[in-house]
Formats: structure tokens, sequence, C-alpha cells
């Protein structure tokens, strides 16, 4: 079993995701933000699942290992179509959403494609490894186009302010997870480090929560108070 | 070395995003109208300086707490302690750091201001509730 500091961050990740539904909810947001909703509450009920079987099989069974790499690239894939969704907000008064929609699905089978060929020369356990890589490449996909986006945001002049805010929780959060990664393969598996990762997973629902909270749709902010140095 | 690549790069986006971050929220407490009192207390009238940023965090510590706002003023104190290093370093260098990163002080202890209004305003709406009981 996990560490009572892995339990603890644990729970409050999967209370922070259900904070953002009823908040949304709440916040009659629900179908706008459909889905960051739908990505958080497959997380709430995929971790859920995984202390459910960690807790009937433990930690070193094959039960957990196939459900944790199955369900974080179920999981990745969700927060990708998330992403997409931000696109299609921020592009929205544009009208191309097709372009939008059809780029992310050549973006997804490129990546897919890339995984699998990395993954296709060892026959043992292909799936497993095709779920583990498929997902780490997303992520670095999901941070590029993050990157791509706070761009778009910035030269769009977009003044929303939850947007603007959920698109800058989502850059941390993908960056901070990119960083942690790097870190642990100089410091190891048993450092600090390894509790940034669920605390990064803490942090993104708690942070789009409070953006969802404190401010409505209707919230503006001045575009150019985003730039650091001013044109 | 491509380990020590991602880290740099992400480390680098990682600072990117929090400034962006931080002057987002910034941003959003500008248009925010303090009150007399805080105003008063503060000593802060429409613009904030540089300088109020340390007096308005010790009027927030004396405020009774509450959850709300918590996580931005850290995020806000660690940007704020940058900006303080980064003058006292390389001010001398390049000279356009200066008014730069004290505009951005200023903004801070605006931020700040905001935070310590709305905590006022909660406390008082609590003893309100309080006395109604």
């Amino acid at each position: 079993m996990p560490g009572p500091i892995d339990l603890i961050i644990w729970s409050l990740g999967t209370a922070f995701e259900l904070l953002f539904v009823v908040c949304s909810l709440a916040r009659k947001s629900f179908l706008r933000y459909f889905f960051l909703n739908l990505y958080l509450l497959l997380s709430t009920t995929v971790s859920i699942g995984r202390f459910f079987i960690l807790r009937s099989y433990g930690q070193c069974s094959v039960q957990y290992m196939y459900f944790y790499y199955y369900s974080d690239a179920l999981l990745t894939l969700a927060l990708f179509v998330a992403l997409i969704s931000l696109y299609s907000h921020v592009f929205g008064e544009l009208r191309v959403g097709d372009y939008v929609r059809w780029g992310a699905v050549f973006l997804l089978l490129g990546t897919a494609g890339f995984s699998y060929a990395v993954v296709a020369q060892s026959a043992e356990r292909l799936s497993t490894s095709f779920a583990y890589e498929l997902s780490q490449n997303l992520y670095f996909v999901g941070l590029v186009l993050t990157y791509i986006l706070w761009g778009a945001v910035m030269k769009l002049r977009e003044t929303r302010t939850r947007l603007v805010q959920i698109i800058l929780s989502l850059g941390l959060y993908f960056s901070g997870y990119a960083a942690s990664y790097a870190l642990m393969n100089f410091s190891g598996e048993f450092s600090i480090i390894r509790y940034i990762c669920p605390a990064l997973g803490c942090f993104l629902p708690l942070s789009w929560s409070l953006t969802m909270l404190r401010y409505t749709d209707e919230s503006r902010l001045a575009p150019a108070s985003l730039v650091a140095v001013p044109r | 070395m491509m380990a020590a690549l991602i880290l740099v790069a992400s480390l680098a986006t990682l600072w990117m995003f929090f400034v962006s971050y931080c002057r987002s929220l910034m941003a959003s407490s500008s248009r925010h109208p303090l009150s007399a009192e805080v105003r008063d207390v503060t000593g802060i009238r429409t613009v904030a300086a540089a300088g109020d940023y340390k007096r308005v965090m010790q009027l927030l510590q004396l405020c009774p707490d509450h959850q709300e706002g918590r996580n931005e003023l850290q995020a806000m104190s660690i940007y704020h302690s940058f900006l303080a290093a980064a003058r006292r370093m390389f001010a001398w260098i390049v000279p356009a750091l200066r008014p730069w990163a004290e505009h951005e002080q200023a903004g801070c202890a605006y931020f700040a201001a905001v935070a310590l209004d709305r905590r006022i305003a909660h406390n008082r709406e609590m003893l309100a509730q309080q006395d109604n009981l």
C-alpha cells in the first residue's frame, strides 16, 4: 500500500476534482466546459477504481499494473480532448472549429503511430508498453499545444478571465509535470520529488475550481496587462 | 543529456506560465476599487507603490484568515520576491529593469490590498451573521 502522504495527496486530488464539477454545476457552466468536467469526472472514477484494485490485489499485482497503465492512457487522452476544447473556445469566434478538430485527430493519430513505432520492436507486453508510451508522448504534445494556445491567447488578445486562467493553470501543470519527470531521472525514485507529480494533480483541479468560483463568464481582463514587457 | 534539456525547457515554460499567471491575477484585481477603509489603512490612494507590499502583507497577517485567496497570495509572494531579487542583482546591468520591476511590485501590492479588502468584507459578513443568530 502507498504511504500516508501518498494517500492524503490522492484523496485531496480526488476531492478537488469533484469540487470542480460541483463548482461548474453551481455556476451553470457544466456544459460550457463539458470536456474539462468529463476529464475530471473520469479522473475521479479512475482514482476510486485504482484505490479498490490496490486494496484488493496490492500494488505489485498484475491487475493493478494493467489498470494503472490503461487508465492513465485513457486519462491522458481525455486531457488531450479537454485541451482541444479550450482551443475551440479560443478560436470559436474565428469559425475554425473544423480545422481544430481535424488537426487534433491527425495529431492524435500521429502520436499514436509514433508511440506504436517506438514499442513495436519489443513483442513482450506490447499493449501495456504502448499505453505507457502513448501517455508519455501525449503529455509532451500537451505541453507544446498549451504553449501554442497561450501564444494564440496573447496574439488574439483574449479577454475572458476564466479562459485565460484555465489555460495558464494547464500550462503550469504540464510544465511542472515535465520538469518533475526530468528531475526524477536525476534524483531517483525515493526522493521528495516523487510527491511533486501527485501534488500537481491536486493543483490543476483546485486552480480550475477557484477560477470557476471567483470569476463569471462575463469577467474580463485587459489583454495588455498579461504581457510582461509592454509593446 | 536529453533529460537535462527537457528539464531546462520545462522549467523555462513553467516560469513563463507562472509569471503570466501572476500577471493575470494582478490584471483581474486591478479593476477592483479599494474601500475607503483599506485606502486609509494602507495609504494607497489610487495607484500602489512598490514599497507598499510589505506593509499590506503585515496588515493581511493581522486580519483573521480565511481559505479563499491564500494560494494566490502565496503565488504573488513568490513573484514579488523574485522581482525584488532581480532588481537587486541586475538593475545595475540593465537600468530599464528597475522601473519595470517597481511597476510589477506595485501591482503585487495592489493585489494584496484587494485581498485585504475582501478579507475585511468577509469577516464583517461573518460578524453580522453571528449577530443575527
